[in-house]
């Protein structure tokens, strides 16, 4: 996509020997107009502010890979607008950066995650993950004192580094506690309550209760190395000598329980600790998995099962959404298109009103309307069926709100192809004594369907993924009893979003692989029937 | 075929209307009363002064406007109206711009990887954006941490989100239009030395107008309606879009806060429903040629 291949072309406009400026400030003739020229140079230096303003983070972080990007990403700009040979450059660019950013990158990084473990447990290194087992299993050490404790520090109350002052109420000694580890004060430099709690010492500032809450998840994390382990705040007001019961041992690369002597041994291919029966601890790390995730959809037994109903469900609710859209459509689109009759217009626009209402809100209005006790449909009908209590209940009642939501637009698109058949085709059918049903087989509806067929495969990958019509309305369930992941009208991508950020955990890399096939899927769908249309090959 | 159909009209009798029109007249009936219903459901239950599921109905039992004080009063409606708006409307406009851009370059100049261009962009519009959301989201909390103000939680950044989804949806779509457009017109415009920018901005882009309107409205809707990724991006009460809020009104109790839910839900279509009235016939067109709405 950089250069142009149609410098002849660009050439007609300069005369014989005329040199064309490598570069500048000019349009492709070599001369611009002042306006044109300032409106040039106020894009450009937007973009450079922008990009300015975009560094300074980086810097800080120390994001060099990044600021490499931002710096060539720039460059390239600039290389574009001032250069005029690049012409077709000029007008792709914006589209192309938006595309590489936004949806090139999420899916390259999607494929890549689908590889790997990451997730609620899977999410650091292997180091972070045994930092983070240890200081979830400290426990009080055993006869320990348990301190009177005051937060300070040696700086600004918001932001200086924390400091415990603490009272051993036994000896009333004063103790000043950093990162660094603990430091006996002098009786003289402490003034402290009777129960000991310290309200000013030299050097330190106490923080007062509202600015110590506010800093309360820095205070949570704060220890305090000792001899035995350290010293951990609990609460605002008292510490206490704790020590890991599991700690990491690298000899045996395994996590060690002092209490009871159990041992969780690494799992480099898993990215988690297991004992010899194989049960893992809950903290992990992330890494590859290679194609587990996707294998596990065949082998493991019970994700095989849900995952195939889930997808042959997926098959019926795409399918069948646009199989009962299309018939209705097209059923009240050839009723309607009858010359001489009245009113074709405003049946028109008053039908397709439920296309220009808000997808969002009109099926959540459906699904309260299918609401069991309180729903209008089941008061109107003096029914009491639980439509979301039982899967076929709840698939026809999904299905229904999508013939409501997508019929009207295979009405007008029936309507539109209908008009655009020659009427000389459909009466030199009659004529030839063809009966109108004949002639409708015959004629007008498969010159109907080659019209149509784009617009009936992109419907189907449309609904294949229609979250909201499936989220919105019955949320998936009902569910199982023995799987609270997949529902009876649980689509793929309602799935891969309660993997994902359902409150079961986070499942990022399954949640990928999920993805993954589902494009695998719709791409093969669209690809094949693109092809049986000839789309793909209008090139030009 | 008119002619005829005046003579059977005039020349029979009042069976024969009936045989013609009166079955069709009760199709196109009962085809609008379904697809009526739901909203006239919407707009009784916005102005029921009862405000429950329950106490809902066809036809209100009284009317009241105190749904509509009470989203205004004490919900973010306004807000999340607003944020609506502004993701709408930039997203569509700045969406329709890039992929017009694109267009014009496929569509006018030849160019290395013009070919591969193309087809991968068809490949892309295969892999929407929201399959791609357990990534997009891990790579926002990233650009939250270094640029808070286009991050999670801001219009800003869904609206950048938005526009990597550009050249995917609309850029074959404009193509076909550009396409049409005889290349005589920019051909004789650069003999009388017409640079390309003046090409595309002053001949061009006025001719497609119509079309750019009814994209860009579809653009519009298509974003009200986006409610995957703005769940997930929009957490905070006064950052939400009005579907994502309308959704947190009703996802809780259901049954008390159905009437104000449906006092927004009327609000949120008037634009859209107003549009759609305004710009019908070339809608009808647009679809037919290939435009999916959401």
């Amino acid at each position: 996509m950089s250069d142009t291949t149609e410098i002849s072309e660009e050439r007609a406009s300069h005369g014989p020997g005329h040199r064309r400026p490598r570069f500048g400030l000019s349009g492709g003739d070599g001369t611009v107009s002042t306006g044109r020229l300032v409106i040039r140079i106020a894009v450009l230096g937007v973009a450079a502010a922008l990009a300015l303003w975009a560094a300074f983070p980086l810097v800080n972080q120390g994001n060099w890979i990044g600021l490499g990007i931002l710096v060539a990403v720039t460059a390239l700009l600039f290389y574009i607008y001032l250069s005029p040979r690049v012409i077709p450059a000029k007008y792709l660019i914006p589209g192309t950066l938006f595309l590489i950013a936004f949806q090139v990158v999420p899916v390259v990084y999607t494929v890549t995650t689908a590889f790997t473990n990451f997730g609620d447990g899977h999410r650091g290194t292997k180091q972070e993950a045994i930092t983070a087992i240890q200081d979830a299993s400290v426990r009080q050490v055993p006869g320990s004192t348990v301190y009177v404790l005051s937060i300070a520090t040696t700086g600004d109350p918001v932001s200086g580094d924390l400091v415990f002052l603490l009272t051993d109420p036994g000896t009333d000694a004063s103790f000043a506690g950093t990162a660094g580890g603990l430091r006996e004060l002098p009786a003289g430099a402490v003034r402290a309550d009777p129960d000991g709690k310290i309200r000013q010492a030299q050097g330190y500032t106490v923080l007062t209760i509202g600015q110590a809450a506010a800093r309360s998840a820095e205070i949570a994390a704060f220890k305090v190395p000792t001899r035995a382990g350290a010293l951990y705040g609990q609460g605002l007001s008292r510490a206490f000598e704790g020590a890991p019961q599991q700690t990491y041992e690298a000899g045996c690369d395994c996590i060690r329980d002092a209490a009871s002597g159990r041992t969780w041994t690494a799992d480099e291919s898993d990215g988690s600790f297991a004992d010899q029966q194989g049960q893992r601890l809950a903290q992990g790390w992330k890494v590859g998995v290679g194609l587990r995730n996707f294998t596990d959809v065949v082998t493991d037994q019970e994700i095989r099962s849900s995952f195939l109903k889930m997808l042959l469900w997926n098959f019926v609710f795409a399918g069948g959404t646009v199989l009962i859209t299309f018939a209705l459509g097209l059923l009240v689109a050839i009723t309607l298109n009858r010359p001489g009759m009245r009113g074709q217009r405003v049946y028109r626009s008053l039908i397709i009103l439920p296309y220009a209402m808000p997808a969002v809100v009109m099926l959540l209005v459906w699904r309260d309307m299918f609401n069991t006790e309180f729903g209008l449909i089941n008061r109107m009908t003096g029914l009491e069926v639980n439509w979301f209590g039982t899967p076929p209940a709840a698939q026809v009642a999904v299905l229904l709100v999508q013939l409501w939501l997508g019929y009207n637009y295979m009405f007008l698109v029936c309507t539109g192809a209908l008009q655009s058949i020659p009427a000389d085709l459909t009466e030199a059918a009659s004529i030839d004594g063809a009966k109108p049903l004949y002639a409708f087989r015959t004629v007008t509806f498969p010159l109907l369907l080659i019209a149509l067929a784009p617009l009936l495969i992109s419907s189907f990958a449309f609904n294949f993924n229609n979250f909201a019509g499936i989220y919105l309305v019955s949320g998936g369930g009902p569910f199982p009893p023995d799987n609270p992941n997949a529902g009876a009208t649980d689509i793929l991508i309602t799935y891969t979003y309660r993997l994902a950020f359902g409150g079961a955990g986070a499942q990022y890399g399954f949640a990928a692989a999920v993805s993954v096939f589902i494009f695998v899927i719709v791409a093969t769908v669209s690809i094949i029937g693109f092809r049986r249309t000839r789309s793909l090959e209008e090139i030009n | 075929m008119t002619a005829t159909n005046e003579v059977v009209r005039l020349g029979s009798a009042r069976g024969g209307w009936l045989r013609q029109f009166g079955w069709r007249h009760l199709v196109g009936l009962l085809a609008l009363a379904f697809s009526l219903f739901p909203i006239l459901f919407v707009v009784s239950a916005s102005l029921n002064p009862l405000g429950t599921l329950s106490s809902s109905t066809l036809i209100p039992p009284d009317t009241s406007l105190e749904n509509f004080t009470k989203l205004f009063g004490t919900t973010s409606f306004s807000r999340w109206f607003l944020n609506t708006l502004l993701i709408g409307v930039l997203s569509a406009v700045l969406s329709m711009f890039v992929s017009a851009a694109a267009a014009f370059a496929f569509s006018r100049y030849r160019f290395k990887g013009r070919r591969i261009g193309l087809v991968s962009l068809l490949l892309v519009q295969m892999f929407p954006q929201f399959l791609a959301i357990v990534a997009l989201y891990l790579i926002f909390a990233e650009i939250t941490d270094l640029y808070p103000a286009i991050g999670l939680n801001t219009s800003w950044g869904l609206i950048l989100l938005y526009l990597g989804g550009a050249l995917g949806v609309n850029t074959w779509l404009m193509k076909g239009f550009f396409d049409t457009i005889p290349k005589d017109l920019d051909e004789s415009a650069k003999v009388d030395g017409a640079t390309h920018s003046q090409i595309f901005f002053g001949i061009i882009l006025p001719l497609v107008v119509p079309i750019l309107a009814v994209t860009g409205l579809l653009g519009f809707i298509n974003t009200v309606n986006e409610f995957l990724i703005a769940s997930v991006f929009l957490t905070d009460d006064s950052a939400k879009t009005a579907a994502v809020g309308l959704y947190g009104l009703i996802s809780g109790e259901r049954n008390a806060n159905f009437g104000v839910f449906s006092a927004g839900a009327v609000i949120l279509a008037i634009p859209t429903v107003v549009l759609f009235q305004f710009l019908q016939r070339y809608i009808v067109g647009g679809l037919t040629s290939g435009a999916v709405k959401g």
